[in-house]
């Protein structure tokens, strides 16, 4: 899987500042993502996983620069793109798309499907006219979708069909690198398996790169090869997909794992779950996001944030205890 | 516990349960139809099961298959029109619901069989304090005074786990946190002491660590208060943590009916292997290469025009002739295992 890297994301920060009172004065900051670094190779698939609130969706939209970051560096094959005019951002956007997770409210309810997959080229007019309709053709055959669909309605599909639709508009200026959010959460089982199934089929197809941003521990397995677990805006844990299910390090993570249902009645689950709501990210906990919840902590836990550190060859994890927690000092 | 329980009074209670037969609810032949502009949608077509005292019955499908609509049957929760329980029976403890008079219908809803709702943000009040909303029921149920109620409520806060209850129940629902807000509407259906809990998609809208603390939560309520468990969801991995007996519906109808264990280790209907293929496994020790899961073609055929026989057959595999001529009946292929479908007819 060694093909280059294909992005790097150094130490990024989106806080959201926060009106106070009144006057609306400025008070405090909404810390959606703080410090993030995370590098993705050519040809992968890296899984973000996290609850409600981690700032995963935030930090996929800061790297396309849908959002814009409070502090850091975002390399697009080694350039910065962070320091991109508008206008060469646009052009890069041609590479970087993203699919969107309520595939209700991501389609213009006025445009027919023909027209939303066509959308791109009339933004980058990257091809000629005529050319288009061919084009969109293929995209929908690509998808699974058939050509009478293209003068429909996004009312007249369902989920699955929608969400094909969206994965068609995102790959029609053929990307290198698609931002999947969530992109099956709101489908039902059979559609999702479908809708996995495509993503993977079109990733060897095109030869993409995904960045996966998905709360459902058995999906982003699924279909990662490497997976970031996010908590409170910070990446606590990022390994390979098999190193990371098979040897959680983090707390979280195995606490996350432990919570997640499994479809096997003879492994029901009778330890107590996890306690505590995720922090809100305006409030965050002051040493390590975590301690509140977790039952290893100590006092340094309290005080000091860990980073994250290359435990093993690429398992990375911010946790003062990683993975000894039998024999940790009391 | 007997301090907050027992307002009905524990001797009537066992009175009561020597005159009862074993099934608490029985569901036969039930029909519920909406008339829509563009046609009658059969969203519940014939339907039985039964559920026992204590028992949790998992009802499972995708959305549109029926599994809301028959839980508010169950409760007359229908809008009507355009909704309709055209024909069936609920047997509750002997009795029809659906011959009740709406003012007998409204002393057994909320008092003897309670529901959750999917949604802890919609299904609270926002204008209404946690303590308002939570003695309403109890007054009006149980003829408690508002202090009484009070005391009872932040009682039920404490059963559920919720964290300074005194403070929280002169709170309002957007105060509270989505898990806290679910802890609350499990404090309310539980706190007539019913006798059937129905659960919509309890933890649907819940993050997943949020999602192990309330079921594990309702495990521990359901016994505390033997209440029978009415579980719907989509979700099999919440089926497996939580039920005893699993109904999985599609358009309408009970397509496979037996014990959990069973389900799961000897899926029958092609339908249920279909769904149980579709969820990216999470158990096995190597991570699947080959990255295809094995999926059910096609979409779920309109309610609106369902095609004649099976309505699976179009997404089968297995389909064969006769599947399109006639719709297949729930049949015992063991004790405790039914199925739906033309392979075992």
């Amino acid at each position: 899987m060694d093909n280059g890297t294909l992005l790097e994301v150094k130490g990024l920060k989106k806080y959201f500042p926060l009106k106070k009172g009144f006057l609306r004065k400025q008070g405090g900051y909404l810390k959606a993502v703080d410090g993030v670094d995370l590098t993705i190779q050519k040809g992968e698939t890296l899984g973000l996983v996290g609850e409600s609130g981690c700032g995963k969706t935030t930090l996929g939209r800061c790297i396309l620069r849908l959002e814009e970051p409070t502090e850091g560096e975002i390399y697009f094959e080694h350039s910065n793109i962070l320091s991109y005019p508008p206008r060469k951002m646009r052009r890069l956007r041609q590479q970087m798309q993203i699919i969107f997770q309520d595939p209700y409210s991501s389609l213009d309810p006025r445009k027919t499907a023909g027209h939303i997959i066509k959308e791109p080229f009339a933004i980058h007019g990257t091809l000629p006219r005529q050319e288009r309709k061919e084009k969109v053709k293929k995209l929908v055959e690509v998808v699974g979708l058939l050509p009478e669909h293209l003068d429909r309605y996004p009312h007249e599909f369902s989920g699955g069909q929608r969400q094909r639709i969206g994965v068609a508009r995102a790959l029609a200026l053929n990307p290198k690198f698609v931002i999947a959010d969530e992109p099956v959460s709101a489908l039902d089982v059979s559609i999702q398996a479908q809708i996995l199934n495509l993503l993977v089929e079109l990733q060897r197809q095109f030869d993409l790169t995904y960045l996966f941003i998905s709360h459902a521990l058995n999906v982003v397995r699924h279909i990662s090869n490497r997976v970031a677990v996010m908590y409170v805006g910070r990446i606590v844990e990022l390994a390979t997909t098999r190193a990371l299910f098979v040897r959680p390090l983090h707390p979280y993570t195995e606490a996350l794992m432990m919570a997640a249902p499994i479809p096997n009645p003879l492994k029901r689950k009778e330890k107590a779950p996890l306690e505590g709501d995720v922090p809100s990210p305006i409030e965050v906990p002051p040493g390590c996001s975590f301690h509140p919840r977790c039952s290893y902590r100590v006092k340094i836990c309290m005080e000091q944030a860990p980073f994250l550190n290359e435990i093993e060859t690429g398992h990375w994890v911010a946790c003062h205890f990683p993975g000894k927690r039998n024999h940790r000092p009391t | 516990m007997s301090s907050i329980r027992g307002q009905k009074g524990d001797c009537f209670r066992v009175v009561e349960s020597k005159r009862m037969n074993d099934h608490l609810l029985q569901v036969k032949n039930l029909h519920t139809y909406f008339y829509t502009h563009d046609g009658i949608a059969k969203a519940v077509d014939g339907i039985d099961f039964t559920l026992d005292r204590g028992e949790t019955l998992g009802l499972v499908g995708e959305s549109g298959c029926g599994k809301s609509v028959t839980a508010r049957s169950i409760l007359q929760l229908i809008q009507q029109p355009p909704g309709k329980i055209v024909k069936g029976e609920i047997l509750f403890d002997g009795q029809d619901l659906l011959n009740l008079t709406p003012g007998q219908m409204r002393k057994i809803r909320g008092n003897r069989i309670s529901m959750i709702f999917q949604e802890p943000m919609t299904s609270l009040n926002p204008v209404f304090s946690i303590g308002d909303q939570m003695t309403e029921s109890i007054r009006l149920h149980q003829g408690l005074s508002r202090q009484q109620a009070l005391e009872r409520s932040i009682d039920m806060l404490k059963e559920v786990a919720i964290p300074d209850p005194e403070k929280r129940i002169r709170e309002y629902p957007h105060q509270l946190s989505g898990g806290m807000r679910q802890r609350v509407m499990i404090a309310m259906a539980l706190s007539c002491d019913p006798e059937i809990l129905i659960a919509d998609e309890p933890t649907t809208a819940l993050d997943v660590t949020i999602q192990a603390q309330i079921l594990y939560l309702m495990n521990r309520v359901k016994q505390e208060f033997n209440a029978s468990v009415l579980l719907i969801t989509h979700d099999l991995g919440v089926i497996a943590e939580m039920a005893e007996t699993v109904a999985v519906m599609y358009m309408g109808r009970i397509v496979e009916y037996a014990e959990v264990v069973k389900l799961f280790s000897d899926p029958r209907h092609p339908y249920t292997v279909g769904l149980m293929n579709s969820i990216p496994p999470m158990e096995e020790e190597t991570v699947s290469e080959g990255r295809m899961l094995k999926t059910i073609p096609g979409v779920v055929p309109s309610l609106l025009s369902l095609p004649e026989g099976c309505t699976f057959r179009d997404r089968c595999f297995r389909a064969k002739k006769e599947c399109g001529e006639k719709t297949p009946p729930l049949i015992s292929l063991e004790p405790h295992h039914k199925v739906a479908c033309w392979l075992y007819g």
